[in-house]
């Protein structure tokens, strides 16, 4: 089975993200954290998920680090995704659909404003 | 669940909870011996045997010993409903394995569905796991070990834009050649 992408292509990718990075050095990492709980992966969190990878690599979006965790310990809320922006304190939102992950991105990550009809109490 | 790769996703967060930080999720279709075998195994903290035999059974788990819930039991019923088996090996300190065969034909087997986008969630999740899949479809596999990636990057995030579409594109392309010159099921869903 011929592999199609090789290992030069990511040395590529490496060496540009380096040079991006060298060009804006001082800004923080962006966190965003997606429950991963059987409750969370059985109500679409990986889908959620999904969308924010997603989001990330079309719109070309670096200094954004995507963790997953195991359950946050809010089942009926699920999927929860967590936000943390440089300096900021953590902002939970729940039942976020792939629809409102991308929402939450463009409002919250991208112009700075909480979403406040999405946000639960963490 | 409605896919078999969300049951795999469920299962590693237990790996992932029991602090492994090198988690091998094996697939093996053998379509003329119409099986399907999935191998989860981590070498996290383990479980002691007395835990190891209650594990599968719903009604005793026990929240305040350890993190597992329905996701083990639900696993279960999914592969034994295919004329399937399921099977835990544990041992502390050493690490778990969770073992599921299905009848691959048989009606009841669920899609094995999104497995790039499980193996994505994963591994861009938990970028300080080595994670390697393996998806053998008869004489045919398809490998990916994150590890020679991460050497190559050497400090640049997986969450990169260019490296998660690179990352992404490879699962899918592996994982759809792997599978599509052979799958009833793909054939038939798609």
């Amino acid at each position: 089975m011929p592999t199609i992408k090789s290992l030069d292509d990511l040395k590529n990718i490496r060496e540009q993200a380096l040079k991006k990075q060298q060009l804006k050095e001082t800004t923080g990492k962006i966190e965003v954290i997606v429950g991963m709980g059987t409750v969370g992966i059985a109500t679409g969190a990986r889908e959620t998920l999904r969308a924010i990878l997603e989001k990330i690599e079309t719109e070309n979006l670096g200094d954004i680090i995507v963790r997953q965790t195991g359950n946050i310990g809010l089942d009926s809320f699920e999927p929860i995704i967590q936000v943390v922006l440089p300096g900021e304190e953590k902002v939970t939102y729940g039942k976020v659909t792939p629809d409102m992950a991308r929402r939450i991105i463009d409002e919250h990550i991208l112009g700075g404003k909480v979403v406040k009809e999405y946000q639960i109490e963490g | 669940m409605r896919e078999l790769a969300l049951h795999i996703l469920d299962i590693a967060e237990n790996s992932l909870a029991a602090n492994a930080d090198q988690i091998n999720i094996t697939i093996e279709e053998d379509l003329l011996g119409d099986i399907l075998n999935i191998y989860i195994q981590d070498n996290g903290r383990g479980m002691d045997p007395d835990i190891v035999a209650r594990i599968t059974d719903p009604f005793i788990t026990s929240r305040q010993t350890r993190k597992v819930g329905l996701g083990i039991p639900f696993f279960k019923a999914a592969a034994e409903a295919c004329d399937g088996t399921f099977n835990i090996t544990s041992e502390p300190g050493q690490g778990t394995t969770v073992a599921a065969t299905f009848k691959h034909s048989h009606i009841d087997r669920m899609p094995l569905g999104d497995m790039a986008g499980t193996m994505l969630s994963l591994i861009i999740g938990t970028p300080e796991v080595h994670w390697i899949y393996q998806h053998q479809v008869n004489q045919n596999t398809f490998e990916f070990d994150t590890q020679p990636f991460k050497e190559i990057l050497n400090g640049v995030p997986l969450s990169e834009p260019a490296v998660m579409k690179y990352i992404r594109e490879t699962l899918e392309e592996g994982i759809h050649n792997v599978r599509c010159n052979h799958d009833t099921e793909l054939m038939y869903s798609k």
